[in-house]
């Protein structure tokens, strides 16, 4: 422990989070003709290596929302454990008023930027996407509490490789199938390209209807190109 | 009534020369005027049902309600002061809740209801407290299958196929011993709630009351919810129908 | 004086099952100045009296603002409405900042009855003496509760607090089944009408009411002395038609028990 820390604090009565252990990568969400679809992997990471392959990482929360999240996935799950209750306790009033996804956007907003405030910050990256009243909503929270709404999010590395191709091709009025086959190319852009990624993923899908979540699949892949051939030219002594 | 002038009623923590804590009886008397309240098991759930008294025709129906949902799995009825009522759910709710964020699973029925059993004892034990002026009926699902529970002001709590608060309390425990709960399906038993509740309603001594029903049961996946609206209408049609039947004899 | 033993004590419960200081703050509620609300499916009206102490101060407000789709109008102890009110507007204030949606209406009556409740099972605290009038809008549509010292809270299609409310609610109560279509217009028509039957002949004017609205797009606001003026002598015209046929005085029948359980 360095000594600015020991002078600051008592070592017994704190302990946080410093690093997070068990990671998933990038979540992107997009808004469609008729809600909102999101999509995430599998792979759950112990540091670098992939450890975990049946992670899910998108749920439903409550009749109108959607969670996705990126980060460390016990806190992923403790955000899930928040909600729940949160859920339930709206639910028992049974009043006709209900949370739909820009309560629990903001409500998620709330408590990881309480919790940064505290230096013991939930270590996620959150997208949050529902349809209440025919009105759309996607959002997205970072783990110090940064967040807006947008018609197209991801996390992580998804928001340096898939919006670049979003904003080219995303339109308000997509088909669940081209919205789908949108979320793919991005989704497959970040398996060659993020080493965290893994070419197992389920898409979710939320209307009006209600929530559903796809079986795990994978994407068709291409390894044949010249680009991948000698991954280490023009990056010498790196590798 | 010979405790009056004694001295020995006017507070919780004062016994009786006989070993009697009339400050708690005093408040099951609270109970005892309420609109009726009863629960029954049948096979595969458990039935609520209450007689809602309407102080003003201006009030909306489905309010004030009185039944509450306290879990996904269980609900309360009260009898009594409503207020009085909502404190115990709201207890009841945060014991749910804290039992399944400890041990990751819901709450089982029995667990719950000793556990509200011992927060309304607890009214009973202080001098700057007063005993909760209200009973309830707790219904749940849980792995052992549904269960009901009675707690009283005093703290008492115990297991039912059905039971009865409220003052038409002696007529619906009589109406309830002759139902068959055990071959009985949670379908059928809202309709027989249903009748008892209007046969034991006194027309000529109370205002007009509401029939307020909720179930926890297989049909309803086991979570505790409102009696479908079509069902508690049918319900009350065959309620009335009876009604007039007795009436005829 | 006392009426028995049994009376002065609020975690006293009397051998028939009654607690009678919160019986009697119930009549505190009573001795105040009329409130009544009424609403429809897109409004409702609060409409209070106004009853100055002396010639020379002036009255004392009894609708207040709790958020832009809640406010509530009392009756009874001005300084517990008061305190009650703030106690809305910081529920309100924070449920904003935590969902950045306006708290429903319903959930917010429920929390003021739960306070309430409180101070009728503590031997060091004291029932509010006020009764509340909440006015409010929401996702399920237009709402109106009357909150009692009790803990008790109902909704209500119209309702009236306060002293000679009686007469309000007979009022209210001959016409309350077409309050639901009603207009905005007609709404406050009816709260200034039955205002009126509060004031046992006494002249109705607009510095002796207060009345306030919200509605659908229609934020909570009281409405200024002029409108309220020109809307009273507007109404007075037809009214004096209508003034032989004798309006339905008030009978002020026993009030049902004051506890509703």
């Amino acid at each position: 422990m360095t000594s600015v820390e020991g002078l600051l604090v008592c070592e017994q009565d704190s302990q946080r989070t410093l690093s997070p252990y068990v990671t998933g990568t990038s979540v992107i969400g997009i808004k469609y003709k008729d809600g909102i679809l999101m999509t995430a992997d599998m792979g759950g990471s112990y540091g670098s290596t992939l450890r975990y392959k049946s992670v899910e990482r998108m749920k439903s929360i409550g009749k109108h929302s959607l969670l996705g999240a990126s980060g460390e996935i016990s806190d992923f799950q403790e955000i899930l454990r928040y909600l729940d209750e949160l859920i339930k306790y709206d639910d028992m009033w049974d009043d006709g008023n209900s949370f739909g996804p820009k309560e629990i956007h903001n409500y998620l907003t709330r408590i990881m930027y309480n919790r940064r405030n505290k230096f013991d910050p939930l270590w996620n990256s959150l997208v949050l996407g529902g349809v209440k009243n025919g009105q759309k909503y996607l959002g997205t929270v970072s783990m110090i509490g940064v967040h807006f709404e947008d018609n197209h999010v991801a996390t992580g590395f998804g928001n340096h490789l898939a919006r670049p191709i979003l904003r080219d091709e995303w339109k308000e009025d997509l088909s669940y199938e081209d919205a789908v086959k949108l979320l793919e190319k991005c989704m497959r852009v970040l398996l060659y390209r993020d080493r965290s990624a893994i070419n197992k993923l389920q898409v979710a899908k939320i209307t009006e209807e209600g929530v559903t979540i796809s079986q795990p699949y994978s994407l068709k892949t291409f390894w044949g190109f010249n680009a991948f051939q000698n991954p280490s030219k023009g990056a010498e002594g790196t590798w | 009534m010979a405790s009056i002038g004694t001295g020995y009623d006017l507070s919780v923590t004062t016994f009786s020369p006989d070993g009697r804590v009339f400050q708690i009886e005093y408040a099951a008397k609270a109970v005892d005027n309420s609109g009726t309240v009863i629960g029954i098991k049948c096979k595969d759930g458990i039935v609520l049902g209450v007689e809602k008294l309407i102080a003003s025709k201006m009030m909306l129906p489905g309010s004030n309600r009185r039944i509450h949902a306290v879990d996904r799995h269980s609900g309360m009825a009260v009898a009594g002061l409503a207020a009085d009522g909502r404190q115990i759910v709201a207890r009841t709710k945060s014991e749910a809740t804290n039992y399944e964020r400890t041990y990751g699973e819901p709450i089982p029925v029995k667990e719950l209801a000793d556990r509200v059993a011992s927060y309304v004892h607890l009214c009973t034990l202080y001098w700057w407290l007063r005993p909760f002026g209200c009973g309830v009926i707790l219904g749940g699902y849980d792995r052992d299958g549904p269960q009901l529970y009675m707690i009283e002001p005093s703290g008492v709590s115990y297991r039912y196929f059905g039971a009865a608060i409220g003052k038409g309390r002696q007529a619906a425990k009589t109406e309830i011993e002759k139902l068959s709960l055990s071959e009985m399906t949670c379908r059928q038993g809202v309709v027989e709630v249903a009748k008892i509740i209007y046969g034991v309603h006194d027309e000529a001594k109370d205002k007009a009351f509401e029939l307020e029903m909720s179930w926890v049961c297989d049909e309803s996946n086991r979570l505790h919810q409102k009696v479908p609206d079509e069902l508690l209408e049918s319900a009350k049609a065959a309620a009335k129908a009876a009604l007039e039947e007795m009436d005829a004899d | 004086m006392f009426r028995n033993q049994y009376d002065t004590d609020v975690t006293t419960w009397s051998p028939q099952g009654r607690l009678f200081q919160v019986e009697y703050a119930m009549e505190a509620v009573k001795q105040g100045s009329a409130a009544i609300g009424l609403r429809s499916k897109t409004h409702i009206v609060l409409a209070s009296v106004n009853k100055a102490n002396s010639e020379l101060s002036s009255h004392q407000k009894k609708i207040f603002k709790v958020d832009d789709h809640i406010g509530v109008a009392i009756a009874g102890l001005t300084a517990d409405g008061r305190v009650l009110s703030r106690y809305l507007r910081s529920e309100c204030i924070n449920y904003s900042f935590t969902y950045e949606s306006p708290l429903p209406v319903g959930r917010l009556v429920v929390q003021l009855a739960d306070k309430a409740q409180v101070c009728t099972q503590r031997s060091w605290k004291r029932p509010y003496g006020v009764g509340l009038l909440v006015a409010g809008l929401d996702e399920s549509g237009a709402h109106l509760y009357y909150n009692c010292p009790s803990g008790n809270y109902f909704e209500y299609q119209a309702f009236a607090i306060g002293s000679r409310s009686q007469a309000a609610k007979t009022y209210l109560e001959r016409k309350f089944e077409s309050f639901m279509d009603s207009s905005r217009e007609d709404l406050i028509k009816d709260a200034l009408f039955a205002i009126k039957e509060t004031l046992q002949g006494e002249k109705l004017t607009s510095s002796i009411c207060t009345v306030a609205v919200v509605g659908v797009e229609e934020p909570f606001h009281i409405l200024d002395q002029k409108t309220i003026q020109e809307l009273i002598e507007s109404f007075e015209i037809r009214e004096e038609e209508v003034a032989d046929q004798g309006a339905a005085m008030q009978e002020q029948s026993p009030e049902a028990a004051p506890m509703d359980i």
